[in-house]
C-alpha cells in the first residue's frame, strides 16, 4: 500500500477497491463503528491543520483513535502562520518528535507535497487549497458503491464551483479511475478553463444534465465568489444552478444527491432536497470515519488487524 | 602591462567579425585585434571564443534593502562569472530607485565592487506605485546618467500615465520598459494559466495578461514616437505583436530570459517555488516561439532577470513564495545548450544587441584599438553541472540546479583587468 496519499491519482483502481473493501469490513455491524481495534497501537498520527475544519479533522481523529493510534492535533490559524515558523520548520519539529503519519490540511495548493519532501513520515492530504481532497473522494466513492453495483458507466454530475474546489478535482480523477462518466455543470466563470482536457463533459445547462444523472454531486458555493464577481448574486446562482424541489423532481428514480458539506441551504441546495430519501449526505459523514480507518490501517500496516477490543 | 589573448575565435558582432585572431590588451583598452600581435603575457585561447563582455539589461541586485538576498558586490561577482561586464540594476529596491540619490548610490556601489559596470534603471513612477511620474530627468542628468526606465515587478496599469511617461522620456531619448501584466487578468495568479495550473489547483495568469499590455504599449509607442522596450517576453502571441510592430516601424525592442526559452509550466508540478517567476513559465509552444523570435531578430536580446531570493523565502508554500530565478551564472550555458542559436547570434544577443539598445559605449564591442577592454573568453564546448552551492550569488534559487550545461566562461575582463580568470574570481575569493 502507498506510504503517502497526496493525490487521488496516487491510487489505481485496485488500490481504491482495496480501501473500499476494508472500509466495508469496518462497517460490517452498521454504519457507526462501535469497536476499537488495537491495530495501530504505538503509532502516532498528527493532524496538522492550517485551516479550520471541524468535519475532516474530527473524522481523521476518530478513525485514528478507533485504531488505537495516538493522535495529536496541531491547529494553526492563518495569522499564526504569518507570524510564526514556516511550514518547513514546523514539519521538522513534528518529525523530531517521532511521528508516523501527518494528516495535513492547508490553504495553499501543494503544501502537503512540500511537506512530503521535508519529512520521512507518511503524509495524507486532507485538503490543499484549490487542489485536492483525496479522502473526501474515497468516502464519496464508498458511498456511491453502497448504492450502485458498478462504477462502469455511472453518470456523475458535479454541480457548482469546480474552479475553486479541491473536492471536485479528487472526485473527477477518482471517478475516472473507477470508470465513471463525469459531467461538470455550472457557470463558465467557475469552470477551470482547461477542464475539457480532463475527459469530462462541461456544460452550463443543469436542467439538461439532471434527468440523465445517477449521482448529483453539489459543491459548496461560497459567498466570496459573489464578491469576486464570478456570479452576480447568490440568488441568481441558486435560481440557475441550485437544486430545488422542481429540479429534484427531474432526477431518475434511483439517483442520489451528494454534498461534501457544509451546505449552504437555499444556495446550491434548497432546504428540502437535503431531506429527501435520495440524499445520502448524512451517510457520507458516517462513511468518512470507516474509509479513513481503512486508509490508516492499510498505510500504517498494523498487525492483528481483525483483533477487536470493546470501545473503552 | 599588456595581455595577448592568442588564437581564439573572435566573435565581434558589432564589427561583423568572426575569425581566428589575437586580441591585444594594453592597460584598460584594446590595442589591436588581428594576427601576429605580441604582448608581455600570452594567454592561449585556442578552441575558445573571444567576444565582447556580456551585457544584462535586466538584473536585480537587491541593494539597497534586501542585502540578505544579494548585494551589488555579490551580484556583480556572479555577473563576472557569467561573462558579463555590464549589468542594469532594476529599480525595485528599498528604497526604490526613483530618485537621483538612489541611482547614484547603486552606481557608486558598482564602481566600488569593481566586478562589472552597474547601470541603474530608474523607476517610471514614484515608489513603483503607478501613480505619479518619478523625476526621470533628474536621474537622466545625474552621475548615473539613467536613460532606461522601468517599474519592473509592477506593471504600469494606467494607459494615460504610460503615455505621459513615454512622451516625457523623449526629452532625453529615454527608453521605457514595462513589465507587461494586466492586473485584472493576473490578479491572484501564481503560474501560467493552462492545463498544469488547472490540475494543480493554482490560480493561473493567462498569456493574454501580457499580450494585452504589450499591444497597448506598442500602440502608445506609435502614438508618442517614444522608445519602448518589452521586458521578459513570455508568450508566443507577444512575439507576433512585436514582429508586426517592428515591421510597421514602431520603435520597439524586446528581451527574453534564459528560463523562458527553455522551461515550461510543467516544471511547476512538484509545487517547488524555485520555478515560480514573473511572468510565469508558459507552454512548450510559447518557448518554441520565443526561440524562433530570438533567432530571427524579432526579440533583440537575452536578459537574465536575475532575481535572487533567500532560501527561507523560496522554501515556502507555492502561493506564498516570491517570484524570481537566478540566471547570471548560467545564462551563457543555457543559451548555448538550449537556444539553438549559432555562436555568432548567441554572442550578439548577450553582448552587442543589449549594449546597443541601452547605448552603452564601451560595451558590446566593437573590439578595436582604443575601445575599453571589456571582454569575455568562453569555452563553447565545455560541459559542466550547475551547483547552486558553488555560486557567487548570495541566493540559491536557480531553476537549473543539477543540470548539465554546455558552454562556460573562462575569463572575463573589465577595462583590461581580469574579473574572472581561468574560471575563478580574479580576487581569489571564489
Amino acid at each position: 500500500m502507498i506510504a503517502s496519499l497526496l493525490s487521488i491519482r496516487d491510487l489505481d483502481r485496485a488500490g481504491i477497491e482495496r480501501i473500499l473493501a476494508e472500509a466495508a469490513v469496518f462497517q460490517k455491524d452498521g454504519p457507526r463503528i462501535t469497536r476499537k481495534y488495537p491495530t495501530l497501537r504505538g503509532k502516532t498520527v498528527v493532524n496538522l491543520f492550517y485551516e479550520a475544519s471541524t468535519r475532516t479533522r474530527t473524522s481523521f481523529e476518530l478513525a485514528a483513535k478507533r485504531l488505537s493510534a495516538d493522535v495529536v492535533n496541531f491547529t494553526a490559524g492563518g495569522s499564526a502562520v504569518e507570524k510564526g515558523e514556516s511550514l518547513k520548520d514546523t514539519a521538522r519539529t513534528i518529525e523530531a518528535m517521532g511521528v508516523d503519519l501527518i494528516v495535513c490540511r492547508h490553504a495553499s495548493s501543494g503544501a502537503p507535497h512540500r511537506l512530503h519532501e521535508w519529512v520521512s513520515a507518511g503524509v495524507i492530504n486532507a485538503g490543499d487549497g484549490m487542489h485536492e481532497h483525496p479522502t473526501q473522494a474515497l468516502l464519496d466513492l464508498y458511498t456511491m458503491r453502497q448504492h450502485f453495483e458498478s462504477f462502469d458507466g455511472l453518470r456523475v454530475a458535479i454541480v457548482g464551483d469546480v474552479l475553486h474546489s479541491r473536492v471536485a478535482r479528487s472526485e473527477i480523477w477518482g471517478l475516472q479511475t473507477m470508470g465513471a462518466e463525469v459531467t461538470l455543470v455550472g457557470p463558465p466563470t467557475l469552470m477551470p478553463p482547461q477542464a475539457e482536457g480532463w475527459g469530462v463533459e462541461v456544460t452550463p445547462d443543469v436542467d439538461a444534465v439532471l434527468p440523465k444523472a445517477d449521482v448529483v454531486y453539489l459543491l459548496r458555493m461560497q459567498l466570496e465568489r459573489m464578491d469576486a464577481g464570478y456570479v452576480p448574486t447568490l440568488r441568481e446562482y441558486a435560481r440557475l444552478w441550485g437544486l430545488d424541489a422542481a429540479r429534484a423532481a427531474m432526477l431518475k428514480e434511483d439517483a442520489i444527491i451528494m454534498h461534501p458539506g457544509p451546505m449552504n441551504r437555499g444556495v446550491e441546495i434548497a432546504a428540502d432536497p437535503a431531506e429527501l430519501p435520495r440524499s445520502v449526505i448524512t451517510s457520507q459523514v458516517a462513511n468518512g470515519v470507516a474509509v479513513r480507518m481503512a486508509l490508516l490501517y492499510l498505510m500504517l500496516g498494523g498487525r492483528d488487524a481483525r483483533a477487536e477490543v470493546p470501545v473503552e | 602591462m599588456s595581455v595577448l589573448l592568442k588564437g581564439g575565435r573572435v566573435i565581434d558582432p558589432a564589427a561583423g567579425v568572426d575569425e581566428i585572431a589575437d586580441v591585444l590588451v594594453e592597460g584598460d583598452a584594446v590595442a589591436g585585434a588581428g594576427r601576429g600581435l605580441d604582448g608581455a603575457e600570452t594567454i592561449d585561447c585556442a578552441g575558445l571564443v573571444v567576444a565582447p563582455g556580456f551585457v544584462d539589461l535586466h538584473t536585480h541586485l537587491r541593494e539597497p534593502g534586501r542585502e540578505d538576498a544579494e548585494t551589488v558586490a555579490s551580484g556583480t561577482r556572479a555577473a563576472a562569472r557569467g561573462g558579463f561586464t555590464a549589468v542594469c540594476a532594476m529599480a525595485n529596491t528599498d528604497p526604490v530607485a526613483d530618485s537621483a540619490a538612489v541611482v547614484e548610490q547603486v552606481a557608486a556601489l558598482g564602481r566600488a565592487a569593481g566586478f562589472a559596470d552597474v547601470y541603474p534603471v530608474g523607476a517610471i513612477t514614484i515608489g513603483l506605485r503607478g501613480e505619479k511620474l518619478a523625476e526621470m530627468g533628474e536621474m537622466a542628468t545625474s552621475g548615473a546618467r539613467v536613460n532606461f526606465f522601468s517599474d519592473d515587478g509592477r506593471c504600469v496599469q494606467d494607459a494615460g500615465l504610460m503615455r505621459r511617461a513615454m512622451e516625457y522620456a523623449r526629452t532625453f531619448d529615454g527608453i521605457v520598459a514595462n513589465h507587461a501584466e494586466d492586473r485584472g487578468l493576473a490578479s491572484g495568479g501564481h503560474m501560467h494559466e493552462g492545463e498544469a495550473s488547472a490540475e494543480l489547483g493554482i490560480r493561473g495568469i493567462p498569456a493574454e495578461a501580457e499580450e494585452i499590455v504589450v499591444a497597448r504599449d506598442i500602440a502608445l509607442a506609435r502614438l508618442t514616437g517614444a522608445r519602448l522596450h518589452v521586458l521578459h517576453v513570455s508568450a508566443a502571441r507577444t512575439v507576433e505583436l512585436i514582429r508586426r510592430a517592428k515591421a510597421e516601424g514602431v520603435r520597439v525592442t524586446a528581451e527574453v530570459t534564459p528560463h523562458h526559452l527553455v522551461l515550461t509550466d510543467e516544471r511547476v508540478r512538484g509545487y517547488d517555488p524555485v520555478f515560480k517567476v514573473a511572468p510565469p513559465l508558459r507552454t512548450q509552444a510559447d518557448a518554441d516561439a520565443l526561440r524562433a523570435g530570438l533567432a530571427d531578430g524579432t526579440i533583440d536580446c537575452v536578459a537574465t532577470d536575475h532575481a535572487p531570493h533567500p532560501r527561507e523565502d523560496k522554501e515556502q508554500e507555492f502561493d506564498r513564495a516570491p517570484c524570481g530565478m537566478l540566471n547570471l551564472e548560467t545564462a551563457l550555458g543555457v543559451v548555448l545548450t538550449h537556444s539553438g542559436l549559432d555562436l555568432p547570434r548567441a554572442v550578439e544577443v548577450l553582448s552587442s544587441a543589449p549594449a546597443r539598445i541601452r547605448g552603452l559605449a564601451g560595451h558590446g564591442g566593437p573590439i578595436e584599438a582604443g575601445a575599453p577592454a571589456n571582454l569575455v573568453v568562453f569555452d563553447p564546448e565545455a560541459n559542466w553541472t550547475v551547483e547552486p552551492g558553488a555560486m557567487a550569488s548570495l541566493s540559491r534559487n536557480t531553476p537549473f540546479a543539477g543540470e548539465k550545461l554546455r558552454g562556460r566562461v573562462v575569463h572575463t575582463m573589465l577595462r583590461g583587468r581580469f574579473t574572472v580568470r581561468d574560471g575563478k574570481d580574479a580576487d581569489g575569493q571564489g
